[in-house]
C-alpha cells in the first residue's frame, strides 16, 4: 500500500482555496462514500470522488490537481444530490478542474482537445459548428480515425451541417473570449 | 401566451428533428415561440468545464437579449444542456461580485434576465395533462414506452426546480395524456448516458449508454423516449457502439417526446422528422397502428352488439 508523508505533502492553504472557490464546506465530509457509490464515471477514475474530497481535506494539492478524474467527471451532479451533508461535490470537482487548468495540469489531453475545439468554433462563428468541432478535434488530438462508423449515418441523415451558422453578433461573442484570455494573462493563469 | 425561444446549436444540426417536432407540437397547441434575435451558443459543457465566468458571459449575452423581448411566458429552450447553463448563469449572477466579473467580459453590462424553463416544463405547467389529452386524437396504443431523462434536466435540484431530482415524471404525464397505457417505471431514467465524452472517450460513453439500452431492452421497450439532444445522440446515433459494448443485439428506437406527442396529435409526418432517426421507428409505428385498428374494431363490435340488443 502506498504511504503519503503528510508532514511535508500537506498544503492547508489549498483546502481553504478549494472551499472558497467551490463555496462548499469540506470539513463536513465524513467519508460515507455516497458520492462514489452513485458516480457513473467512477470506473474510469484514478481517484474516486470521496478520495478527491479526502485529498483536498489533507491538502494534497499536487496529487488532487493531477488526477484524471477531474477531466472524466460528467458533471451529472449525482454526487451532490446524494451527499448527506449537502456538499455539492460536483461543484468541488468543477472548481478543481478550473484550478488544474490554471496551473497547467492537463491530465486527459483528448477531453481538453475536444472542449477547446468546441469553444474555438463558438469563438469564430458565435455558435458551435459540429463538423468543424470534429475536424479540429481530430487535428488537435491526432485521433484521425475515431468515430468514422457514425460519420455515414450522421451525414446521410443531414445531422451534420456542412456549413457553420454564423451569428451576426459573432464579433461580440469573439470579444468575450478575447477579454477572457486577456484577463487570464493579467492574472498570470493559463486560459 | 408568448414565449421567447432559444433553440440551441444542436437544433440546427444533430437534433434537427427535436427542433422541428417541438415547433410542430407548440404550433398545434397555439403556442407562439419567438426566437431570441441573433442568439449565440450558451457554451455548453466545454465552457463551464473551462471557466464559470466565461460560461456565464456566453449565456448572459442571450439572457439579456431575451430579457428585452417582453414575452410574458419567459424564455424556453428544448435542450437540457442550454437550460442548465442559462439557469446556472442566472443563479450565479445573483452574486454581485460574480456579476461584475462577468459583465467585464461583455460589450455592455448584462440586463434583466427572464425566467428560463424547458419546453417540457412549459407543456406540463402551462398546459397540463387535461388540455394535452383534449388535443390528442390518435392514442399511442399497444407499445411499451421507456422514458429516459438523463442528468441535466433535474439536477442540481436547487437550480433546476423541476420535479423530483431523482425521479422526474414529466414525460410519463405527457405520454399518458397522449393515450399511452404502458409507460415503464424505468430505474435508470436519471443515469448519465456519457454526455459529451462520446467523442474523446467513446468507450466510457458506450458502456454507460449501453447499460441504459440493455436495461431498457430488459424492460421490454418498444421505444425509449428522451428530451435531450445529447442523450438521443448517444443512444441512437451511437447505438451500435453502445450495444456492442454490452453485447446487446436488439435495436431500440429512441424518440423525442415531442415526436410522440406529434404522432398522438395526428400531425403530418414530415413535421416530426422521424426519418432522421438512425434506428428506424417503423416497427413502433406499425405496432401502434395495429393496436389502434384492433381498438377501433372492438369499438365497432361493441357498438354493433349494442344495436342488435332489443
Amino acid at each position: 500500500m502506498e504511504s503519503i508523508p503528510l508532514h511535508n505533502a500537506c498544503d492547508p492553504a489549498f483546502a481553504r482555496q478549494v472551499e472558497q472557490e467551490s463555496g462548499q464546506s469540506l470539513a463536513a465530509c465524513y467519508q460515507c462514500g455516497n458520492c462514489t457509490a452513485g458516480c457513473p464515471a467512477g470506473f474510469v477514475y484514478d481517484m474516486q470522488a470521496n478520495q478527491i474530497i479526502r485529498g483536498v481535506q489533507l491538502g494534497l494539492k499536487e496529487r488532487v490537481l493531477s488526477s484524471q478524474s477531474l477531466w472524466y467527471c460528467l458533471s451529472c451532479s449525482t454526487c451532490s444530490q446524494r451527499c448527506p451533508n449537502n456538499i455539492a461535490v460536483a461543484e468541488v470537482m468543477e472548481s478543481l478542474r478550473h484550478m488544474a487548468r490554471r496551473e497547467g495540469h492537463i491530465s486527459a489531453a483528448p477531453i481538453n482537445a475536444f472542449w477547446l475545439s468546441f469553444l474555438a468554433t463558438v469563438r469564430r462563428f458565435g455558435r458551435s459548428y459540429e463538423l468543424g468541432v470534429m475536424a479540429l478535434y481530430k487535428l488537435r488530438s491526432g485521433r484521425l480515425f475515431g468515430d468514422l462508423d457514425i460519420a455515414y449515418p450522421a451525414l446521410s441523415r443531414g445531422k451534420l451541417g456542412f456549413l457553420p451558422h454564423v451569428v451576426e453578433g459573432h464579433g461580440e461573442v469573439g470579444r468575450i473570449f478575447e477579454r477572457y484570455k486577456a484577463r487570464c494573462d493579467k492574472e498570470g493563469v493559463k486560459p | 401566451m408568448n414565449y421567447a425561444y432559444y433553440p440551441g446549436c444542436s437544433g440546427l444540426g444533430s437534433s434537427e428533428e427535436y427542433e422541428r417536432s417541438t415547433r410542430a407540437v407548440c404550433d398545434a397547441l397555439g403556442v407562439t415561440l419567438a426566437p431570441v434575435p441573433d442568439w449565440s451558443c450558451c457554451g455548453s459543457t466545454p465552457a463551464h468545464a473551462v471557466n464559470t465566468e466565461l460560461s456565464a458571459a456566453l449565456c448572459a449575452r442571450n439572457l439579456s437579449i431575451a430579457g428585452r423581448m417582453d414575452c410574458e411566458g419567459g424564455l424556453l429552450t428544448p435542450c437540457p444542456s442550454c437550460l442548465s447553463n442559462l439557469k446556472l448563469a442566472t443563479h450565479r449572477m445573483e452574486d454581485a461580485a460574480f456579476r461584475q466579473r462577468v459583465d467585464e467580459l461583455l460589450d455592455a453590462p448584462s440586463g434583466v434576465f427572464p425566467r428560463t424553463r424547458s419546453v417540457l416544463q412549459m407543456l406540463l405547467e402551462d398546459f397540463g395533462m387535461e388540455s394535452i389529452a383534449r388535443r390528442m386524437n390518435r392514442p399511442l396504443l399497444g407499445v411499451r414506452l421507456v422514458p429516459y431523462y438523463g442528468c441535466l434536466m433535474s439536477r442540481p435540484a436547487e437550480v433546476m426546480q423541476f420535479g423530483h431530482p431523482e425521479n422526474p415524471t414529466a414525460m410519463e404525464t405527457l405520454l399518458r395524456a397522449c393515450g399511452t397505457e404502458d409507460v415503464a417505471d424505468f430505474p435508470a431514467k436519471i443515469e448519465c448516458c456519457g454526455a459529451s465524452h462520446g467523442i474523446p472517450s467513446q468507450r466510457m460513453t458506450s458502456r454507460l449508454s449501453g447499460g441504459i439500452l440493455s436495461l431498457a431492452a430488459d424492460y421490454g421497450a418498444d421505444a425509449i423516449v428522451v428530451a435531450c439532444p445529447l442523450c438521443q445522440m448517444n443512444l441512437d446515433l451511437r447505438q451500435k457502439q453502445a450495444a456492442r459494448a454490452v453485447g446487446l443485439e436488439r435495436r431500440i428506437p429512441v424518440l423525442y417526446v415531442t415526436q410522440l406527442m406529434g404522432l398522438a396529435f395526428g400531425l403530418d409526418m414530415p413535421r416530426l422528422g422521424l426519418e432522421k432517426l438512425c434506428v428506424s421507428a417503423r416497427p413502433l409505428l406499425d405496432k401502434m397502428q395495429k393496436a389502434r385498428a384492433e381498438a377501433a374494431q372492438k369499438t365497432r363490435e361493441t357498438a354493433g352488439k349494442a344495436e342488435v340488443r332489443p
